[in-house]
This record gives structure tokens, C-alpha cells and sequence, in this order.
């Protein structure tokens, strides 16, 4: 059987399955579409919510950035399990007592304006359809690799799935399905790296493998994996970084963007009761930390993989003849996210820092002239088993695996998009007697369009998946995040307060993205090129949420401190979210 | 329930308290041990590298996890000691 048979049997089966749960939970009211009857176990809620929140960027995309970074990279790993810390704490269990639907409603009503409630929607929006264009570029990866298309046309493929996938179900489809999607992905994400861990180090437990020693050369894996890549002029992967400042505000800015994030605080919503909030919160991050243990473990050994694929007889000797490359690189070739150009015309393949001055007498000693290889790294994870050579029902395996990951959380975010507008917009702004049935088409309309512009600006996405979506939480962290927590801290915070830290937050944070990254992500038309050279200093455009945070709480402060307090009533609302006792269920209105 | 009672007024203040204590571990772990501290922690070496790297890529995520379920724990204690849980 060809291995792109057996591609299409996996995927073609887990979505079979996706789809049999779908209709089986079908949504039926409102209510349901929106959270699932707050019916859900916090073990089933946490598995969904690890589905949920691990995304494209998580599965697909974030080994092959820390394959390339290093210790540099592990802003990423730290900030995306450190926020369930903040969400457990700070929000979860309050937003439960609360008891509504979305994360506008509550900003709304805690602040007693409607124009907060607006400003909410907005902020959600624009993170969220951020968040959409990283997972686009994820799953348009994914299908080009294993439909065997050119980027664009699995782009628009992985766009079509996603839309009648969320389209069909709402919130109380998407929990169960998501779980079978957390099972498929956790499963599929594990099997390969168990494998490469047992070639590697002889170490069944990635997570130990990463800290074992290489069974080949007889020293620590990460030793080895540090000798191979200097002697090309790449920096060393263990290294510690300079700016110290950079990767602790982009660590920040990831921590506090997870607690901030509607599509995952709404999840908090569907536990029966206050303290299950705080063990879904935990049992959430057990689930997450499954892969994100993992993933440092698949990042290094498959960068060493490369690197030995390349120069099997070591990196003092030649590299490999482009007509011995192996299958999977030629097969990576015609999605074009893999490229070899023979600058020096002896038909080896040449992979090494090109930019690197120390290594430039090396090179030029050697002929090379110029590295020779450019990898996507979102492509990593997905050729991981390939590299390793592993069987084909691995590599299908991860198929399925990295497309439940991209659409269960493309999914959630249409969910979050397409309530904030119905619910918030439409229904309480511009026309409360609006039908159930209108406001599900509503729902579903705005899905379409969102699904639309991400996809138009996922053919070009400002940066790699989870790049892009970490774009996409220094958004939320600017924005949202302050506003719900001193929504519930502080009684003194009022509707003008709020409404000025939330647009200050979002203001400047979207301007210094948009400054590097483009306006409106539309690729040249940024002021300034993303290099570290320009940055205010040295803040990179994806640390700079943690930024407009503190902008957002000190002009919140400031502000509500020089205007009226807020009417009795909403401080007793403040209140009665601080104490469980009481918790109903979730309610629209 | 009284808004302004004094027991609820201790509930909020035990509440708060257990938050910053948590919040201490919880960035020592992350910007601490694995950022800030890691060159003065380099002497101490684990698989090729060093104590910080560890903390960086798995060793924060671990206290992660422990601090949620100590916090939920202490919280259903909390909330049982004055009569705040919910039935």
C-alpha cells in the first residue's frame, strides 16, 4: 500500500469519527451551541480543553521552532503551560461563579457599559482571527504534505474542512469530539517520538531521552546535538540568550495571552460547579503537559536526525549527493516548504549557517557558497517519523494527528468569534429580538467570514504557526486578560477605566505588531524590518503583549482613580464572584 | 449570603494570600531557575546541560502542574471551613 494511501486511510478515518460524534451530540438549542449544558466531568472537560488549546502551533509548529532556537526557545514551552496557573487562579473558578456565556457578557456587565462590552468583542476578535490565520497555516501545511498538493491548494482544502467541521456542530458537539481529537493527537504525537527516543538514546520516555546519552557516539544526547550543529556555524543549542529581557516579557506574554483567551476561558463555563473549574484548570494542563514534555525531546532529536540524514559520515566529511537525497525530502519538495539550490555547483547538499561570521573561513575553505537547504520549520513534526524512517502507519498516524490538533482549535475559535458577534453584537446591541434560529445563522455566517480572512492572510502568514499565534496572545494579554482580572480583584475599577486600559492595551500593542509585521498582517506593508536591530529595546514584536498589559492595568487605575467609583451594586456583584456558594448554571441573560 | 461579613472578608484575604504564595513558586520556577537564575545555577549539571536548561523545557511545567492541584485542594478546604462551598 503507497504510503499516500495510507494517509488518506487515517485521516479519512479520524475524521470519520470526528464527524460520527458530531452528529451523535448534535446541537440542538442555542444553549447547547454555546456550552454544552455545564453537564461536562472536569477529567472529560480538561481533556477537551487540552484539544482545544493544542493547536497547530503546538503539534505541528512549536518543536521545529525550538529544534531551531534551542534553550532560546523555550519562551514557548514556559508560556503556554504557565497561564493555566493564572487561569486557575485568577479567573476560572470567578468567571464559573459568574455563570454566563461569553467573556464580552461579563465584561459588560461588570463594567456596566455596553461600549465595554463592544470594546470586548472587538479585542476578542482580533485575537482570535489571529489565532485562526497561525492554525490555517498549520493545517495548510499539514494537507499539502499529505495530499501530496502545492501550499496554497492545501490551504484551501484545510479551509473547506474546517468550515463545514464547525459549522456542524456547536460547543456540546465539539466536547466530546474533542476528546477523541485530544486522544488521536496525544497518541499520534507520542508513538514517533518514542521511537526516535529508543534509536537515539535507548530511552522509551522522550522526556527522559532528552537528558540520556546518545547511544551512537557514548556522550549526553544534547552534548552531541551541541558539537554537530557548531562545527556548521550554528549557535549553540544549550546556550543561554543575552537578552534575557526579550524571553522573559515573551514568556510573560504567552502566560498571561493563555489566561486571556476567550476559546479557552468559555470552557470554564461548562463545569457543573466552581471548584471543578479549578481541577478542570489542572487536569487541563496534565493533558497539555503530556505533548509539552514531549516536544523539547522531538525538537532536539530531530534536529539531530537532520543533521546526520545530511552528513551521515559527520560533519568533517562531505554531505550527501542530491541524487541520494532521501524519499521523504523529495517528497517535502513538492510542497515547496522544502527548497535545494546548488549554489556551488558539486551537487552536494551543503546545510549550514550561512550568517554565521566565525564560520565564513570554514566555509569558503570548504567551497561552500552558501547554504544550500532551506526546511520550513513547521514541516519537523510532520516529517519527524520520515527522517527517523519509520514505518508508514506512523507517518499517517501523525497525519490524522496534526489535523485534529489544527481543527479542533479552528474549531473552538469559530465558536468564540461567532458567539462574541451573535451574542454580543447582534443579540444585545443591535436587535434583541432576534430569533434562536437567527442568531445560530448569525453564528454561522460570521464563522464563514472569519474562516474567509484567515485564509486569505494565512497564504502568506506574518511568521511560522506559532509565530503567528503568539502574535495572537500578546494580543489577548494586552487586551482581554486585565480587564477580566480587575474585574473580579477590584472593586475600584470602573466602566471608563476599563474601557480606556482595554483600547490603550490593544492600541499600542497591534501598532508595534503591525509596525514589523505589516498593517493588518498584509505581507509589505511594515514601517520597519522584524529584526532585532530595530526593536524598542530589544522587545521583539511577540514579547510585546506583557507591554500593553501594564499599559492596560496602570490607565485602568489611573483613570477609574480620577472618576466616579462604581454604583453598590456592582461592587456586591464583584462580591458574590469571589465566593463559590450559589454557583447556578451557566445563563444567556 | 452577606456580602460584607467578616468571615467572607477572611475567606477572600485567606484566598489572596495562598494566590501570591503560589504566584512566588510559580515565577521562581519559570523566570527565576530557568531565565534569570540559570548561570548561577549552571554548576549544576543534568544530561549534557545545565539545572536551568532542565527548569526551562520541563522542570517549570512540572511545578506548574503541582501548584494547580495544591491550590484546588487548599481552596475546597478553604471553601468547607466557612461554609462557602457550594451543596
Amino acid at each position: 500500500m503507497s504510503q499516500f494511501t495510507v494517509n488518506l486511510l487515517f485521516v479519512g478515518g479520524s475524521f470519520l469519527l470526528y464527524i460520527l460524534i458530531a452528529v451523535w451530540a448534535k446541537a440542538g438549542t442555542t444553549k447547547d451551541f454555546y456550552v454544552a449544558g455545564s453537564g461536562v466531568h472536569p477529567v472529560t472537560n480538561g481533556m477537551a480543553i487540552g484539544a482545544d488549546w493544542m493547536s497547530a502551533a503546538s503539534f505541528i509548529s512549536m518543536a521545529g521552532i525550538i529544534a531551531a532556537g534551542g534553550y532560546a526557545s523555550s519562551a514557548y514551552l514556559m508560556g503556554w503551560t504557565g497561564g493555566y496557573v493564572l487561569l486557575a487562579m485568577l479567573l476560572a473558578p470567578y468567571l464559573r461563579k459568574f455563570g454566563k456565556f461569553t467573556v464580552p457578557q461579563f465584561v459588560g456587565d461588570r463594567f456596566y457599559s455596553n461600549s465595554a462590552r463592544l470594546v470586548a468583542v472587538i479585542c476578542l476578535i482580533i485575537a482570535s482571527v489571529t489565532y485562526v490565520i497561525g492554525q490555517m497555516a498549520g493545517a495548510g501545511v499539514a494537507f499539502s504534505r499529505f495530499l501530496e498538493v502545492d501550499s496554497t491548494t492545501g490551504l484551501i482544502i484545510a479551509a473547506m474542512v474546517v468550515f463545514v467541521y464547525a459549522v456542524l456542530g456547536g460547543m456540546k458537539g465539539i466536547t466530546y469530539t474533542q476528546v477523541a481529537q485530544y486522544i488521536v493527537l496525544i497518541v499520534a504525537y507520542t508513538i514517533p517520538a518514542v521511537f526516535i527516543s529508543l534509536q537515539l538514546t535507548n530511552n522509551p520516555i522522550p522526556a527522559l531521552g532528552l537528558f540520556s546519552t546518545h547511544t551512537d557516539s557514548g556522550v549526553p544526547l544534547l552534548t552531541k546535538l551541541d558539537e554537530v550543529i557548531t562545527a556548521l556555524g550554528f549557535h549553540d543549542y544549550t546556550a543561554d540568550v543575552d537578552n534575557k529581557l526579550n524571553m522573559m516579557l515573551f514568556t510573560l506574554t504567552l502566560m498571561i495571552g493563555t489566561a486571556g483567551l476567550p476559546h479557552v476561558i468559555i470552557r470554564f463555563f461548562t463545569v457543573p460547579k466552581v471548584a471543578d473549574a479549578r481541577w478542570s484548570a489542572g487536569w487541563a494542563l496534565v493533558f497539555i503537559a503530556l505533548l509539552y514534555l514531549t516536544a523539547p525531546a522531538v525538537a532536539s532529536m530531530a534536529r539531530l536526525n537532520l543533521m546526520t540524514t545530511i552528513y551521515p559520515e559527520g560533519t568533517a566529511a562531505e554531505p550527501i549527493q542530491y541524487e541520494n537525497r532521501p524519499q521523504w525530502i523529495r517528497e517535502w519538495e513538492v510542497t515547496g516548504l522544502i527548497e535545494f539550490e546548488d549554489k556551488n555547483q558539486d551537487g552536494r547538499i551543503q546545510l549550514y549557517d550561512d550568517t554565521s561570521e566565525a564560520f565564513s573561513a570554514e566555509a569558503a575553505a570548504r567551497g561552500w557558497e552558501g547554504n544550500e537547504l532551506v526546511v520550513n520549520r513547521d514541516i519537523l513534526v510532520l516529517a519527524n517519523p520520515e527522517i527517523a524512517n519509520l514505518p508508514s502507519w506512523v507517518i499517517g498516524l501523525i497525519a490524522a494527528g496534526g489535523l485534529a490538533a489544527a481543527l479542533s482549535t479552528a474549531a473552538g475559535l469559530l465558536l468564540a468569534i461567532s458567539s462574541a458577534i451573535s451574542h454580543d453584537l447582534i443579540k444585545s446591541t443591535i436587535n434583541p429580538r432576534i430569533t434562536d434560529k437567527g442568531e445560530l445563522l448569525a453564528a454561522r455566517i460570521s464563522m464563514a467570514t472569519a474562516i474567509v480572512i484567515a485564509t486569505y492572510l494565512g497564504a502568506n502568514p506574518p511568521g511560522f504557526a506559532a509565530q503567528v499565534v503568539a502574535l495572537a496572545f500578546g494580543i489577548a494579554a494586552a487586551s482581554l486578560f486585565p480587564a477580566l482580572m480587575m474585574g473580579i480583584f477590584s472593586k475600584r475599577v470602573n466602566n471608563v477605566g476599563a474601557i480606556a486600559g482595554m483600547l490603550a492595551g490593544l492600541v499600542f500593542t497591534l501598532t508595534y505588531i503591525f509596525v514589523y509585521k505589516g498593517w493588518f498582517f498584509i505581507p509589505g506593508t511594515n514601517n520597519l524590518a522584524d529584526i532585532p536591530a530595530n526593536w524598542v529595546l530589544g522587545i521583539s514584536p511577540l514579547s510585546i503583549g506583557a507591554v500593553g498589559a501594564m499599559f492596560n492595568f496602570v490607565i485602568a487605575f489611573g483613570v477609574s482613580s480620577v472618576t466616579q467609583a462604581p454604583p453598590q451594586e456592582i461592587q456586591d456583584l464583584v462580591e458574590n464572584v469571589r465566593y463559590p456558594r450559589g454557583a447556578g448554571a451557566a445563563t444567556g441573560h | 449570603m452577606s456580602a460584607h461579613s467578616y468571615e467572607s472578608e477572611k475567606y477572600w484575604k485567606a484566598n489572596l494570600r495562598l494566590i501570591v504564595g503560589s504566584l512566588i513558586v510559580w515565577a521562581a520556577a519559570s523566570y527565576g531557575f530557568a531565565i534569570l537564575l540559570r548561570p548561577l545555577l549552571a554548576f549544576i549539571q543534568i544530561g549534557g546541560t545545565d539545572l536551568g536548561f532542565w527548569f526551562a523545557q520541563q522542570g517549570s511545567i512540572l511545578t506548574f502542574i503541582v501548584l494547580i492541584f495544591h491550590y484546588a485542594w487548599q481552596m475546597n478546604r478553604l471553601d468547607r471551613k466557612f461554609g462557602l462551598d457550594e451543596e
